[in-house]
């Protein structure tokens, strides 16, 4: 899950520049009006590949770990924000927001769009498949096949991304708790996909082919007022299997670590809250603060022990609110690459 | 050593302690002028910086026929890798005026922008949306009672901005495209080419704040050519207060050479005392300077509303390096007046007689490289005024008249002199002359100080009467109808239209838009075929038959600036925006207006333009009518009081914002000539200490003292009459350079010269009493000074 | 007699400089004045010239007694006949030499010839110059014909050859006596020079605030 995008959200509705926010009270208290998740709610697509107006946030939100023909990893980051600012459902109410990213050896390359709705600047629709802020666009007949585009003043990709899998519910039955007390998000994901297609950084054309992964998620109540950010990975296993997990820290009490094993055949295993265990190892200098760029990761149950790199430790999102995102690689009892994203290291 | 020498010079201000004064407050009124002057620039720059700011100092894009952007041309520019953001610009009705309002997108707004600075502070959920906010500076917020609580002050906002999200614009405005887009300055990688998704959109260099900077250039010009001539004038006084003290010092020096202090020693304790004394008088100046500005800041303010909409905030915030520049000014200037004075006591041989100096030797060379400058100096202000051209060349000619005729002022004084001493008889009269002409060096720089302020004001004085005379004449002929009244909307015109048939005799409707004409914001306007415009119009040139042919469309009427700038006369054709070319009828005076103007028959606006504001009428009423109509308009018909202006209003609100404009040019005037007095009354203090032992001879053989005095007060009264003479010519010639040179670069207009007799014989009488005040009291001095005193001087050295 | 002084007394502030002076002039006589500096020779001329006012005892110019005259009336005799000569800043600046010859001459509305005065003097190449463009020496000889163009009844000199050397300061005494010589002119001459001193008709020595013979 990106459960940094909340903190986005809330930065777009209240303070659009600054991003100094007041703390992550305001999270936990303005749902009024808005719909609220429902454990009872089962996912239909092609329908909920589109926007669900009458939740507050919504994400589209793809990762992908790359390589050229000499074995060099890229990231690439697509992300696109919906917020409401009211529980309206109309376009007008809506505030669009886009993140795109490549990081690779010569350095972390980012952009930022924002839209309001109604201006025919932003949107999605599900079928055909198209989510779009500006030109930047991820389009296709379904989510399952779609093109992929990006850029800013220094960089461009056009990535093509396929999968066949089905598309995977988070938590239970895609009812994802963001903690003790229940507060939750509808969330999915598609980490099975291939990808071909070309990067341009400022040294040149690269063509590159990798893996990707999808998070879609809606709420309207994200967040407990004491939580102050979050730790996120989304993994590929060499051997097929996938798996996520996330870490919410709270300045009262221990964080809550939460995630979701996923077969290579698209099974999801959810874990109990505390049986995942993220514990930072390393630290890096970037952007003037400091940052956990090398965690260990443990999970008993499947006799998990890894150690997880930042593969560009800079990988840092000046953004409004700003963040870290970027590829890593993981070793010990199971290999593999996969992607990390920290939030309210401010 | 080194302390008892300072104590030595310094004791010479406790003894003289209004010689001290004299040189602080010279020094500081100098610094005064000049600061107040920067002063006033700054506010205004700096208010004008804070529009650019606002309104966008990036590039924008517009449709190329002026039409609105429709927001599906905006999304697919988005859509196709153009980061733009679209603005709303227009006008809003406040409770105390109209006040500009720009639309903004704070989504898509580049972040660079300081509009989104101003935004820091507001949630965006409050500003957004249709009734969001309006953010204004605390100042402007006052005229927009009218919108209550949705107002918000912000600090550091443009004076005379409302700032509202796209959606509270487009409301207010009831308009649903946008005016432009603002090209964000980071583009992304590619983008489709603009001409294949928007044919009719083009990119623009920012507009409105630029030209705002450029039309108000020549107003600073001429502000900042007042400060420096202010500047120069107070440096007399300086030079004359510095030579005073350095004379009467002069046996101190001697002895504290003679004691052993060595040259590069005393010119150093010189320094020290000067830099002190400027820095004193420097930081008075500078305090004098902020007052000047205060004083007189909320003029230039009117001024600059009036004439060009530009709007400055009334409160003056200083940068410390404003005070810093005033005191450097200051320092600068104690440099250049000492300068003379501390190379002569570097010179000085301790043992020397005490020589009187070489006046008549002296003089004469001085006077010869004087009139050499000057020759350089017309040369250089001819070429240029005549070759180079423009607004600054325009004021290097006028500075270089001014100088050439100050520096030329002693060899024509002198010369008159000569004359007058060979034509007089008596004794008494030829040693009068005689020594008149021995006194010019010593005065000449106050007279030359006085030559500049006199010729400073008549030339002003004359270019602004002028303009006044010749602008009131313009008025009449301008403002012919009786009353003028503005419909609160479009849908209301018919109405009024109708309503106002049977009250009125004529209806002229004053249709207007604005548009790009060759390359600059000018306004187009349409009238109808009317005798009201045959008879006033002030026309300066035109084809024959203009008005006939006017009224069936053959062409249009452009303002005297348009002309002038494009180089447009009756019979040519010019390129109209949305690409239609008429002929040129006639050319019209058009002052006060800094935008270029186009008249064509209403018909032919209403054609060939969309965007037409139809809402403002010209009535012509009989005389005695005039009240009724109005009453009758804002009781039965029910428009309000403010859309009603009648003739006489304008013209009075348009006469006082002339008076205003040029209300700085006056009390400017008045403190230069006031300095220039000063400059006088110092250089003649300075003589007087030197004259002793040239009128001791004569009082010895037998002229009482007060007849001595009485000559003394009569030369001051004699030069400056002389110098006031000669100052009419320099000033008309200055006037005829403001008139016919600089007004028609910096305004685009030129105008016939008046002259003023009356005005001068005023000056005359002001000047005569300057200088006759200034001599006054040196001469009172000599007439009841002890016989003793005047004795001494022959028995004693100096 | 031409110049009577009878009893003169001068004070500044508590200082007695003059105290009963006494002394006479006749037409044609050349009188010299010596004394210590600062002995108030140069008060007592000019006392006797009306430059400056005396305390008690009268002076008698011409049988007019200067006491009985106001500034204006003292201003007119030193015109019409008394001529000056001071130690410096004798000339009129402005003025060039033939000018400040004829100065006095022409305020007091007499004629002279010019020409015959500065051939006499030695100053027929410098009438066009200017005082500063002149030696002390012949300044102090264009200051002597100055006195004596105006045909003044008294001359009066203070150490006229104060500022010059010898050989100068003996020339232009002598061109002094022998001036007043030639007009008949009466000559109160203070020198420092007992040398010079002994030249004139007749020495006077002032010593205390009084003349001793
Ligand atoms: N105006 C004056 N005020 C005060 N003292 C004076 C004044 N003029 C002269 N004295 C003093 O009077 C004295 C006589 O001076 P002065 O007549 O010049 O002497 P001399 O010519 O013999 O050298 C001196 O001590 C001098 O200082
Ligand atoms: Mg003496």
């Amino acid at each position: 899950m990106n459960a940094k995008a909340f903190l986005f959200v809330f930065a777009v509705a209240f303070l659009p520049f600054l991003a100094s926010a007041q703390g992550f009270a305001g999270l936990g208290q303005s749902s009024d009006g808005f719909a609220l998740p429902d454990p009872d709610t089962r996912f239909s697509f092609p329908d909920d590949h589109g926007p669900h107006p009458n939740f507050r946030i919504e994400w589209w939100y793809v990762t992908a770990n790359l390589r050229d023909k000499d074995g060099v990893d890229y990231g690439v980051q697509w992300t696109l924000f919906r917020n409401a600012m009211t529980p309206s459902g109309t376009d007008a109410d809506q505030i669009w927001m886009g993140h795109a990213a490549v990081s690779g050896p010569d350095g972390h390359y980012f952009d930022e769009r924002f839209s309001r709705g109604g201006s025919g600047t932003a949107g999605v629709s599900s079928e055909p498949f198209e989510a779009f802020i500006d030109e930047w666009v991820m389009t296709g007949s379904d989510p399952n096949n779609v093109r992929l585009h990006a850029q800013g003043s220094d960089f461009s990709y056009d990535l093509s991304l396929q999968a066949s899998n089905e598309f995977v519910p988070q938590g239970a039955n895609g009812f994802s708790a963001k903690s003790h007390e229940g507060l939750a998000s509808h969330y999915y994901s598609q980490p099975f996909y291939k990808i071909s297609g070309t990067v341009i950084l400022p040294s040149g054309e690269i063509s590159v082919t990798g893996r990707g992964w999808l998070d879609r998620e809606w709420s309207s109540q994200p967040l407990s007022p004491t939580q102050t950010g979050w730790d996120w990975i989304s993994l590929h296993l060499d051997g097929g299997d996938k798996m996520m997990g996330y870490r919410l820290r709270d300045e009262t009490g221990p964080a809550y670590t939460v995630g979701t094993w996923i077969s290579r055949d698209g099974t999801p295993t959810p874990f109990v809250p505390g049986e995942l265990t993220m514990t930072p190892i390393e630290w890096a200098s970037v952007a003037d603060r400091d940052v956990p760029v090398g965690w260990r990761v443990t999970l008993p149950k499947r006799d998990l022990a890894i150690q997880v790199e930042a593969i560009y430790p800079q990988s840092w999102m000046s953004t409004a609110v700003p963040y870290w995102e970027g590829p890593v690689s993981f070793d010990g009892t199971h290999k593999g690459i996969g992607y990390l994203e920290m939030t309210g290291y401010e | 050593m080194t302390a008892a020498a300072l104590h030595a010079l310094l004791s010479h201000w406790r003894r003289k302690p209004f010689q001290l004064v004299t040189l602080v407050l010279g020094l500081a009124l100098a610094t005064a002028l000049w600061a107040g002057v920067q002063a006033i620039n700054a506010e205004a720059r700096k208010s004008y910086d804070d529009a650019a700011n606002v309104l966008g100092g990036s590039q924008v894009i517009v449709d190329s026929a002026g039409a609105q952007i429709a927001p599906d041309a905006y999304a697919t520019l988005r859509r196709n890798g153009w980061k733009v953001s679209p603005i709303v610009d227009g006008w809003v009705a406040g409770s105390e005026g109209r006040v500009r309002l720009l639309g903004i997108d704070p989504l898509t707004l580049s972040p660079g922008t300081p509009t989104r600075g101003a935004l820091e502070d507001i949630e965006l959920t409050d500003f957004l949306g249709s009734q969001g906010r309006i953010l204004t500076s605390p100042a402007t917020a006052t005229r927009l009672e009218n919108f209550g609580a949705r107002v918000q002050k912000v600090e550091g906002l443009a004076p005379g901005l409302a700032l509202v999200d796209l959606s509270g614009a487009a409301a207010l405005l009831e308009q649903s495209g946008y005016d432009r887009l603002e090209l964000d300055p980071e583009q992304p990688l590619s983008q489709t080419p603009l001409k294949e998704i928007a044919p009719s959109l083009i990119i623009k260099a920012p507009d409105s704040a630029g030209d705002l900077a450029r039309l108000t250039d020549s107003f600073h010009l001429n502000l900042t050519a007042f400060g420096l001539l202010s500047f120069a004038v107070g440096l007399f006084i300086v030079n004359g207060a510095v030579g005073l003290a350095f004379e009467q010092r002069r046996p101190v020096f001697r002895t504290l050479r003679a004691l052993g202090v060595p040259a590069r020693n005393l010119v150093f304790l010189l320094v020290v005392e000067l830099l002190i004394l400027a820095l004193i008088a420097g930081a008075i100046g500078v305090v004098l300077g902020y007052f000047i500005a205060a004083f007189l800041l909320p003029d230039v303010a009117a001024t600059l509303r009036g004439l060009y909409g530009a709007t400055i905030d009334g409160a003056l915030t200083l940068s410390p390096l404003w005070w810093l520049s005033g005191l450097a000014i200051a320092i600068l200037g104690t440099a250049l007046a000492a300068l003379t004075h501390l190379v002569q006591v570097a010179r000085l041989k301790p043992l020397a007689a005490a020589q009187p100096r070489a006046w008549a030797l002296a003089s004469e060379s001085v006077m010869r490289m004087q009139l050499i400058v000057a020759t350089l100096c017309l040369a250089t202000s001819l070429f240029a005024g005549l070759v180079g051209g423009g607004l600054v060349g325009g004021f290097v000619l006028l500075a270089g008249l001014l100088l050439t005729a100050a520096l030329a002022l002693p060899t024509a004084l002198s010369i008159i002199l000569r004359g007058a001493e060979r034509l007089s008889r008596g004794v008494l009269s030829e040693w009068f002359w005689a020594d008149t002409r021995q006194q010019l060096p010593g005065l000449s720089l106050a007279l030359m100080a006085l030559l500049l302020a006199l010729a400073a004001n008549i030339g002003v004085g004359t270019m602004v009467g002028s303009f006044r005379l010749t602008f009131t004449g313009w008025l009449d002929q301008r403002l012919a109808s009786e009353l003028y009244v503005t419909a609160e909307s479009e849908a209301e015109v018919t109405d009024l239209i109708a309503f106002l048939e049977p009250r009125t005799d004529a209806i002229l409707p004053i249709w207007h838009t604005d548009a790009e004409v060759l390359g600059a914001p000018a306004e187009i306007y349409g009238i109808v075929d009317h005798p009201t415009y045959r008879e006033n119009w002030p026309l300066l040139s035109a084809l024959p038959n203009v008005w006939d042919r006017i009224a069936i469309g053959e062409g249009a009427l452009i303002n005297e600036q348009l002309g002038r700038r494009e180089d447009i006369a009756p019979g040519d054709v010019i390129a109209m925006p949305g690409g239609w070319e008429t002929e040129v009828l006639g050319v019209y005076s058009d002052y006060g207006n800094p935008m270029g103007q186009v008249i064509l028959p209403t018909s032919t606006l209403t054609t060939r333009y969309s965007d037409i504001d139809r809402t403002d009428f010209g009535l012509r009423v009989s005389r005695g009518n005039v009240d009724a109509v109005r009453t009758s308009l804002t009781e039965d018909f029910g428009l309000p009081a403010e859309n009603i202006i009648d003739q006489a209003s304008i013209k009075s609100f348009s006469i006082d914002v002339f008076d205003r404009t040029f209300a700085v040019s006056a009390a400017l005037n008045v403190l230069t000539l006031a300095v220039a007095g000063f400059a006088i009354l110092t250089s003649l203090l300075t003589i007087a200490a030197m004259r002793l032992p040239q009128l001791a001879p004569i009082w010895a053989l037998g002229i009482p003292r007060h007849i001595l005095a009485r000559a003394e007060l009569i030369r001051a009264l004699i030069l400056a009459a002389v110098t006031f003479v000669l100052a009419v010519p320099v000033g008309l010639l200055l006037a005829w350079v403001l008139l016919a040179v600089i007004n028609v670069e910096a305004f685009g207009w030129r105008l016939p010269m008046h002259f003023f007799p009356a005005d001068w014989a005023w000056l005359a009488l002001l000047s005569l009493l300057a200088a006759g005040l200034a001599s006054l009291w040196p001469a009172r001095r000599l007439a009841t000074r002890p016989p003793a005193d005047l004795i001494r001087v022959f028995s004693h050295e100096r | 007699m031409l110049l009577d002084v009878q009893n003169l007394s001068k004070r500044f502030e508590a200082v007695t400089i003059l105290d009963g002076v006494s002394l006479s002039l006749a037409i044609g006589e050349s009188v010299a004045l010596t004394g210590e500096s600062g002995s108030g020779k140069s008060t007592l001329l000019h006392i006797i010239a009306g430059l400056e006012p005396a305390d008690g005892g009268e002076v008698t110019v011409d049988g007019i007694a200067l006491s009985t005259l106001k500034d204006a009336g003292r201003a007119r005799l030193r015109r019409d006949d008394i001529g000056i000569v001071f130690q410096q800043f004798n000339l009129i600046p402005s003025l060039n030499i033939a000018q400040n010859l004829l100065f006095q001459a022409r305020l007091a509305g007499r004629d002279a010839n010019l020409s015959a005065l500065a051939e006499q003097l030695g100053l027929s190449e410098h009438l066009s110059k200017y005082p500063e463009q002149l030696s002390g020496g012949q300044q102090q000889r264009v200051a002597i014909g100055r006195a004596i163009a105006a045909r003044p009844k008294l001359v009066l000199a203070d150490e006229p050859t104060g500022n010059l050397d010898e050989t100068t300061g003996d020339a232009v005494f002598d061109l002094l006596l022998q001036s007043a010589k030639e007009t008949g002119a009466g000559l109160l001459i203070v020198t420092h020079s007992e040398r010079l001193a002994s030249r004139s008709n007749r020495r006077l020595h002032l010593r205390q605030g009084r003349i001793q013979q």
